[in-house]
């Protein structure tokens, strides 16, 4: 990763430790965020997440270590740092004694732009945030999803070069989420680095160009959501289910579908379960357990992409005198990468 | 998002600071007329039932009136400053989190907490300086001596600060959920023990409250305007005042400020 421009965030050995606890909130934890990036902290409640991005906003004293934003040490230059980052937090801190506008409005206030300067870009972020019409209004109304709008809307009014957002889209209906991902993706496009918190896969997923894992403090894991999911061993799965002829031998067809290219293990699953039918075989009459006992489910364990692998395998069971009966790919997501990498559920 | 906008170079904390001011004044003044009824009902109705009321009926000697309008501006001083502070800054860090605005800003943590109490003070300012035409208005006269100008103004400005590091403390002190147990467990006694109604000198008759009431810093603010305006009703000597209030001054604003860094920064 030889980039000539400095990191937009820095962190390199950060440890935080609260008075009166035992462990370590944030343990040793070290990366980098481009300039530009979409970075992403993947983690349950309480795994130091808010914690780290509470250090990179001069909101969290580390206990050791360093953090930088846009080169600066959040620590030993706290004030300077503050002028290139803005925080959006969880639940609306907006200023309930001021209209919208003007919460925009003294925000950029605070951090010296021009005072003919700040109606214009108001008037412009309230726009683009659909918030034109609501300018005047005191924000003891809004709805979660419109205060965030705000708050994102505020937070631009300097144009910092890094932008922290912590659980974004939790508590947020479907068309705001949407709403604040296409945002975000337009930020993204205009260069400002997004450093969000969240403990929701699809969002990490769907937005960050890189995912730090964290649980327990501990940065787990770092790279593309495509990498991570990845790399969980045997995560990228192909079932198949055929019905074998009378007489015919399990094991033959098995050894068949392993000698495909890309397939790494061949392995056979109990039809019921693997069918995502109901799991108790109580349910099932004795007929079907009859048939079902010359049904054939095997699952293979891909090392490339599983949906390519669909034909061959095919073929191969259509060369053995057998057709494909179903067929159910297993692409692991990051909830998968979390529970490879902690060994249990993100929630 | 077309309009890129350009970055702002990080301002000189002075401009931060008089913006923060300025949000200040900008939202007191939308609501000027509720500003007034909040620090001026108080003073003014212990100024109307003990001044006037009690005066007019006779349970008061005649003189009263005269004695307990100093202590009256020192208690509005005193308690305006403080209410100014302390329950928008209980809000602010316990719950609304408004602050976090501010504490972003590029200014130092402690420059915020210099705002509010330059805020604070200058706010109890404005209520005490509107308490003096009111006490004309509804006494008809007060105890006023422009000679002792030099005393009284600097007497009302520790008063105002004084609030303002009582309101730092508690500000920074009391969770939200707490906030009415603990404002009246701290406001009525401070309200009654601060010698705003007696003049301190007068309660050796009474040692024992004479010694409580020595403990409360606005004693010195009444003691103090006293000798101001009213110098021949025995009172405790303007340096002693001065001395004391400066005293209570640096110990609650390093308390306050302490307090202020803790809630700010974790």
């Amino acid at each position: 990763m030889a980039s000539a421009a400095p990191a937009a965030v820095s962190v390199r050995a950060l440890v935080k430790r609260y008075p009166k606890s035992s462990v370590n909130a944030v343990d040793e934890v070290s990366f980098e965020v481009r300039p530009g990036e979409v970075f992403g902290l993947l983690g349950p409640n309480g795994a130091g997440k808010t914690t780290t991005v509470g250090v990179l906003t001069t909101r969290v004293r580390p206990t050791s270590g360093s953090a930088e934003v846009a080169g600066v040490d959040v620590v030993r230059d706290p004030v300077r740092a503050r002028s290139f980052l803005a925080v959006i937090p969880q639940r609306s801190n907006l200023d309930r004694a001021l209209s919208i506008r003007n919460n925009l409005i003294f925000h950029a206030a605070y951090h010296g732009v021009p005072a003919q300067e700040r109606g214009r870009r108001a008037d412009t972020l309230l726009e683009q945030f659909g918030l034109g019409d609501r300018a005047s209004q005191k924000p003891d109304l809004f709805s979660g999803g419109q205060a965030q709008r705000v708050m994102v809307a505020r937070a631009l009014m300097h144009a910092p070069r890094v932008l922290f957002l912590d659980e974004p889209s939790t508590g947020l209906d479907p068309a705001a989420r949407l709403f604040l991902w296409e945002r975000l993706a337009e930020l993204k496009e205009r260069g400002v680095t997004l450093v969000l918190t969240t403990h929701d896969m699809d969002e990490a997923a769907a937005l960050a160009d890189r995912v730090g894992i964290m649980d327990h403090g501990k940065l787990l894991a770092l790279d593309t959501p495509e990498a991570l999911m990845r790399s969980v061993p045997g995560g990228t799965t192909l079932e198949l289910t055929t019905h074998l002829a009378d007489g015919q031998e399990a094991d033959a067809v098995v050894a068949a579908l392993g000698r495909l290219a890309e397939v790494e293990r061949v392995e056979r699953v109990d039809p019921v379960s693997a069918n995502g039918a109901s799991a108790r075989g109580s349910e099932a009459g004795p007929g079907s357990a009859e048939r079902r006992s010359r049904e054939l489910c095997v699952r293979l364990y891909v090392s490339g992409d599983a949906p390519l692998l669909v034909a061959p395998a095919a073929a191969t069971l259509a060369a053995q005198g057998l057709t494909l009966a179903a067929v159910k790919l297993g692409i692991p997501s990051l909830e998968d990468v979390f529970i490879d990498l902690t060994g249990r559920a993100l929630r | 998002m077309s309009a890129a906008a350009p970055a702002v170079d990080a301002p000189g904390q002075g401009r931060v600071f008089l913006a923060v001011l300025r949000r200040d004044v900008y939202v007191t003044w939308g609501e000027f007329p509720v500003f007034l009824a909040q620090v001026i009902l108080q003073p003014f109705f212990l100024l109307f039932v003990f001044g006037k009321v009690l005066g007019s009926l006779g349970y008061t000697r005649a003189g009263y009136a005269n004695l307990l309008f100093p202590g009256l501006l020192a208690l509005t001083s005193v308690i305006t400053s403080m209410q100014t502070l302390a329950f928008p800054l209980v809000i602010e860090f316990g719950w609304t989190k408004e602050i976090e605005d501010r504490l972003l800003a590029p200014m130092s943590t402690g420059l915020v907490a210099a705002e509010k109490v330059l805020f604070a003070a200058l706010r109890s300012l404005i209520a005490t300086t509107i308490m003096i035409p009111i006490g004309i208005l509804v006494l008809g006269s007060v105890p006023w001596r422009w000679s002792g100008l030099p005393v009284f103004l600097p007497i009302v400005l520790l008063g105002s600060l004084l609030g303002a590091g009582l309101g730092l403390v508690l500000g920074t002190l009391v969770r939200p959920n707490r906030i009415n147990i603990v404002f009246s467990l701290v406001f009525t006694p401070l309200l009654f023990t601060g010698c705003s109604q007696y003049p301190w000198p007068s309660l050796a008759r009474l040692r024992w409250f004479q010694v409580i009431t020595a403990g409360n810093p606005m004693t010195y603010v009444s003691e103090g305007l006293r000798a101001a305006m009213i110098p021949s009703v025995p009172h405790i000597t303007p340096w002693i005042c001065f001395t004391a209030l400066l005293g209570s001054l640096v110990v609650l604003m390093a308390i306050g400020t302490r307090g202020f860094y803790r809630r700010a920064i974790d």
